[in-house]
C-alpha cells in the first residue's frame, strides 16, 4: 500500500496491566473514517465521537479489552474498500465499524455480502440504497439515511418560510442525491418547485461558474455540500457578493462547517436546515453528551458542539459495545448471537431513541433547525421543529415509496405525489 | 541566433508574419476575424431575448469566460516554471506539484504569523526557490541527460514530499484568508441586462480573482521581456537551442541552470499562495497541479512562455465552460484538448521546434 494512506494503529490501555492478557480476551475492532480529502474534518470529528464511546466503556466491552485499528479513507468507494479489506483480511479484526460517507457505504455493503462471517456496523454513511436495495444481513445502520435527515424541512420552508421555488446545489454522489430526494418528496409534495439542480464533483475547488449560474428568480438556494467543498463554496459565494436565502443539507449546516475558520460561514446565518442532530436541543441526554464532548477535548481540538458525525460514530460504537455487553463478548458462534441481539436493540442515544427496521436500518428522531449566533459568538443550529419516528420510507407505504424510484441526479421528479 | 523555443520574434517580425499568414490563408483569416467580433459582441452586447433563450443567460456565459481566464492565470503561474525548466534543462521535474503545495502551506503559515497577505508571496517565493535550488544541485546535477532516471527519482521525491507535508500539516484543508481590501465583488462595465426602466445591470465579479489575474499577466509579460530582451534571457534561449554549444562558449551553464531552476520553483511556490487564496490547500493538490502543468505544457509547447500562457488559457476555459454547460463531461475536456494537440500538432501549439 502506498505510504500516503495514513493508518493509525492504537493499542489500548489495560493491555500492559494484565501482563498475561490472552488473545481471546481481546476484541479487535476496525474503524474507518475519512481522514484524508474533502471530508477530513468530518472524519476527525467522527473519531472524537468514537473516542467518547470508548472512554464511556473504559475500553472494555463484553468483559474483553478492546483493541482499535483505524484505517483512513477519502470518501471514495474504492478507498473505503481498500480500508475495510485491510481491516478484515490483513488485520483480522472481529467487527468493523465503517464507513463515513454515502458512496463508501454502498461499496462496503457490497463487500459485506462477500464476507458473511464478519459483521459491519455502519459508522455514519447515509445513502438510501445501502440498506434499502439488496441489504446485507451482516450490515447494520444505526443512523438515519440522507432522506430521513431532511424530514420536516420541506414542509417547514413551504409553510413557515413561504418558499415556493428553490434551486439546489449538491455534491454529485449518492448521499446528496438521497438528501435532495428527502427534501423533494416533502417540498414538491406540498406544491413547491425545484427549478434547477446543480451537481458538482466531490472535491470541487472552483465554484465560480456555478455561483454565476445560480438563478435569481428563486426564493432560496438549497446547498448540499460538506467539509472543504462547503467552505470553498461559501468563501467564493461571499467573494462574488452572493446574498440569497439558504436552505442547508445535513452536513452543510453542521459544526464541521459552522466551526470553520474565516468569514465564509457568516453566509449561513439564518439558514434553515434539517439533520439528525440540533446543537441547542434541550433534551438532557443531548445536553449531557455535549458536556462530555466539551470536557473530553481541549477547545482548539474540537468544535463548539459535537457534529452529526461525532454523534453517528458515538451511536454506532455504543450500539456495538452494548450488544457485546449483552452477549458477554462471545462471537464464537459466527456472530449469530451478536446479530440477533443487535437487531432487537433499542438505543437510548443522545439524539433520541433509535431502533432498527427489518433491513437493519435506523428509525429515529429528526430536527429542523435555523442557524443563529450564540452568546459566545459561535454559530449553532437552533431547533425549530422535532420530528419523531422517522422511518426509511418517510412515512409512506412501501409500495408508494418504491414507485418514487431511487435517488439520482433527477429522481425524484418534483411533483405532487 | 535562431528564434526558437522560448523566444518568439520581435514585435516587428510578428506583424510581418501576421501579414504573410493572412496572405496565405485569406479564408481562415476572415473566419478568425469574424470569431473575434462575435466574441466581443457576446461580451459587450445586450443579448436579444431570442438568443438568450437559446444560449442561456448572459451572466453565466460571461462569468464562465472570466473564470476560465482567471483560472488560466493560476495555471500559467504554475506551468511557466515547469516549462522553463523543461525547455532549458530537459528536466521533467515531476516534483513540481509538491513545490506548489509547499509554497501554499508556507504562505498560509506566513499569513497566520504576520496577519498580512503580501509577505506570504515573498516568503513562499524565496523558500521554495531555495528548495528548488537544492533539488537541482543535489539531484538533477548528478543525473544530467538521464531523463528516465530523473523522471523516476522525481516521482519518488514527490511521494516523499507529499508524506512529509501530510505529517506536518495533516490532512486538513487550509484556506488563506483574502485580505479585506480584496474581499467582495467589483462591478465591471459589462452590461448583463437592461431593465424595463432603462437601468443597466452590470456584472459583479470577485475582486480577488481580477487582481490575481492582472498579477499573472504582469508576471508573464515580465518573463517574456526577461527571456527576449535581456542578456540572461539570451543565454537561456541559447541554452534551449544548443546546450553543448553554449557550454563550449565559456558560459557558466551550471550556474544558469541552478538560477532558472530556482526561479521556476519560486514561481510555483507563489502560485501556491494564489491557489490557497482563491481555492484551498490540501494533500492531493500537488498531483492535481502537476497534472494541470503537464497538460498546459503539452498543449502549449515545451519550453515556450507564450505557449504556456495559451495552454493555460485553453485549459482554464475548457474547465469552466465544461463545468457550466456540460457538467458531466467537464473533466474530460482538458484531456480532450491534450489528445487533439498530441494528434495534430505533437510539438505543441506555439512551439516551433
Amino acid at each position: 500500500m502506498r505510504g500516503t494512506t495514513l493508518v493509525v494503529t492504537t493499542l489500548l490501555a489495560g493491555l500492559g496491566l494484565a501482563g498475561a492478557a490472552q488473545a481471546q480476551q481481546k476484541l479487535k475492532i476496525g474503524v474507518t473514517a475519512t481522514l484524508e480529502g474533502t471530508y477530513t474534518v468530518l472524519g476527525e470529528d467522527g473519531m472524537r465521537g468514537f473516542e467518547l464511546a470508548l472512554r464511556k466503556w473504559n475500553r472494555k466491552a463484553g468483559g474483553k479489552d478492546l483493541e482499535i485499528i483505524v484505517a483512513s479513507t477519502d470518501a471514495t468507494p474504492d478507498s473505503a474498500i481498500r480500508a475495510v479489506r485491510k481491516l478484515v483480511e490483513q488485520d483480522k479484526v472481529d467487527l468493523v465499524i465503517s464507513p463515513l460517507s454515502g458512496s463508501e457505504g454502498i461499496a462496503v455493503r457490497d463487500y459485506a455480502h462477500t464476507q458473511p462471517q464478519m459483521t459491519f456496523i455502519n459508522a455514519a454513511s447515509g445513502a438510501m440504497e445501502t440498506t434499502f436495495v439488496n441489504p446485507a444481513p451482516n450490515f447494520f445502520r444505526w443512523n438515519m439515511d440522507g432522506a430521513q435527515w431532511q424530514a420536516g424541512l420541506g414542509s417547514y420552508i413551504y409553510n413557515e418560510k413561504g418558499y415556493r421555488k428553490i434551486a439546489t446545489v449538491g455534491e454529485d454522489y449518492s448521499f446528496v442525491y438521497t438528501q435532495v430526494f428527502g427534501l423533494a418528496v416533502e417540498f414538491c409534495g406540498l406544491g413547491g418547485q425545484i427549478t434547477q439542480r446543480f451537481w458538482v464533483p466531490l472535491g470541487t475547488k472552483d465554484f465560480a461558474s456555478i455561483i454565476a449560474a445560480l438563478p435569481d428568480d428563486v426564493d432560496a438556494i438549497y446547498l448540499g455540500l460538506g467539509g472543504a467543498d462547503a467552505v470553498n463554496f461559501l468563501n467564493q459565494y461571499a467573494q462574488a457578493g452572493g446574498n440569497a436565502k439558504i436552505v442547508g443539507g445535513s452536513i452543510m449546516v453542521d459544526q464541521t462547517v459552522l466551526s470553520s475558520k474565516g468569514r465564509a460561514k457568516e453566509i449561513l446565518k439564518g439558514a434553515v436546515a434539517a439533520s439528525g442532530v440540533a446543537d441547542t436541543w434541550e433534551d438532557p441526554r443531548w445536553q449531557a453528551f455535549v458536556k462530555a464532548y466539551r470536557d473530553a477535548f481541549p477547545p482548539d481540538k474540537r468544535f463548539a458542539s459535537p457534529s452529526l458525525l461525532a454523534v453517528n460514530y458515538y451511536n454506532s460504537a455504543s450500539a456495538t459495545f452494548t450488544t457485546l455487553d449483552l452477549i458477554g463478548g462471545d462471537l464464537s458462534d459466527g456472530h449469530k448471537k451478536f446479530r440477533e441481539t443487535m437487531a432487537k436493540l433499542e438505543l437510548d442515544a443522545p439524539n433520541g431513541k433509535i431502533r432498527l427496521d427489518h433491513n437493519r436500518q435506523a428509525i429515529g428522531t429528526n430536527f429542523v433547525t435555523e442557524v443563529v449566533e450564540d452568546a459566545q459568538g459561535n454559530l449553532v443550529s437552533r431547533v425549530v421543529r422535532v420530528v419523531e419516528n422517522v422511518n426509511q420510507t418517510l412515512g409512506l407505504p412501501l409500495e408508494k415509496f418504491k414507485a418514487l424510484g431511487l435517488p439520482s441526479r433527477t429522481t425524484p421528479e418534483c411533483k405532487k405525489y | 541566433m535562431a528564434r526558437v523555443g522560448l523566444g518568439s520574434a520581435t514585435a516587428e517580425g510578428d506583424r510581418n508574419r501576421l501579414a504573410v499568414w493572412i496572405e496565405h490563408h485569406p479564408l481562415a483569416a476572415v473566419v478568425l476575424a469574424a470569431a473575434i467580433v462575435f466574441l466581443l459582441w457576446l461580451v459587450f452586447a445586450d443579448w436579444p431575448e431570442e438568443f438568450e433563450r437559446w444560449a442561456g443567460r448572459k451572466r453565466v456565459f460571461v462569468s464562465a469566460l472570466l473564470n476560465g481566464i482567471t483560472l488560466g492565470g493560476l495555471y500559467f503561474l504554475v506551468a511557466a516554471g515547469f516549462s522553463l525548466i523543461f525547455g532549458l534543462m530537459r528536466n521533467v521535474n515531476l516534483a513540481h506539484g509538491s513545490l506548489y503545495l509547499f509554497g501554499g502551506y508556507l504562505g498560509y503559515a506566513t499569513v497566520q504569523a504576520t496577519g498580512s497577505w503580501l509577505p506570504a508571496f515573498l516568503v513562499a517565493f524565496v523558500l521554495v526557490a531555495l528548495a528548488g535550488l537544492l533539488l537541482q544541485v543535489l539531484v538533477f546535477r548528478h543525473m544530467e541527460g538521464e531523463e528516465l532516471r530523473q523522471t523516476l527519482v522525481t516521482i519518488g521525491l514527490s511521494i516523499v514530499f507529499a508524506d512529509l507535508m501530510l505529517w506536518v500539516w495533516g490532512g486538513d484543508f487550509y484556506q488563506i484568508p483574502t485580505p479585506d481590501w480584496l474581499a467582495g465583488p467589483v462591478e465591471l462595465p459589462i452590461v448583463l441586462d437592461v431593465r424595463p426602466n432603462g437601468e443597466a445591470v452590470y456584472l459583479r465579479y470577485p475582486r480577488v480573482r481580477l487582481v490575481i489575474f492582472a498579477a499573472s499577466v504582469v508576471l508573464g509579460l515580465l518573463l517574456w521581456l526577461i527571456v527576449n530582451k535581456t542578456r540572461i534571457g539570451t543565454l537561456i534561449r541559447a541554452g534551449v537551442d544548443d546546450r553543448e554549444m553554449l557550454a563550449a562558449s565559456a558560459v557558466p551553464v551550471q550556474l544558469l541552470f541552478a538560477l532558472v531552476f530556482a526561479f521556476g520553483a519560486g514561481l510555483a511556490g507563489m502560485a501556491g499562495v494564489v491557489g490557497g487564496t482563491f481555492q484551498s490547500l490540501s494533500p492531493g493538490e500537488d498531483t492535481r497541479f502537476l497534472l494541470a502543468s503537464l497538460v498546459v505544457v503539452i498543449v502549449g509547447g515545451m519550453g515556450s512562455i507564450p505557449g504556456a500562457a495559451l495552454g493555460a488559457l485553453l485549459i482554464g476555459l475548457a474547465e469552466q465552460f465544461g463545468s457550466v454547460y456540460l457538467p458531466t463531461y467537464a473533466i474530460v475536456f482538458s484531456f480532450l484538448i491534450m489528445v487533439l494537440v498530441l494528434a495534430f500538432r505533437p510539438q505543441g501549439l506555439l512551439s516551433l521546434r
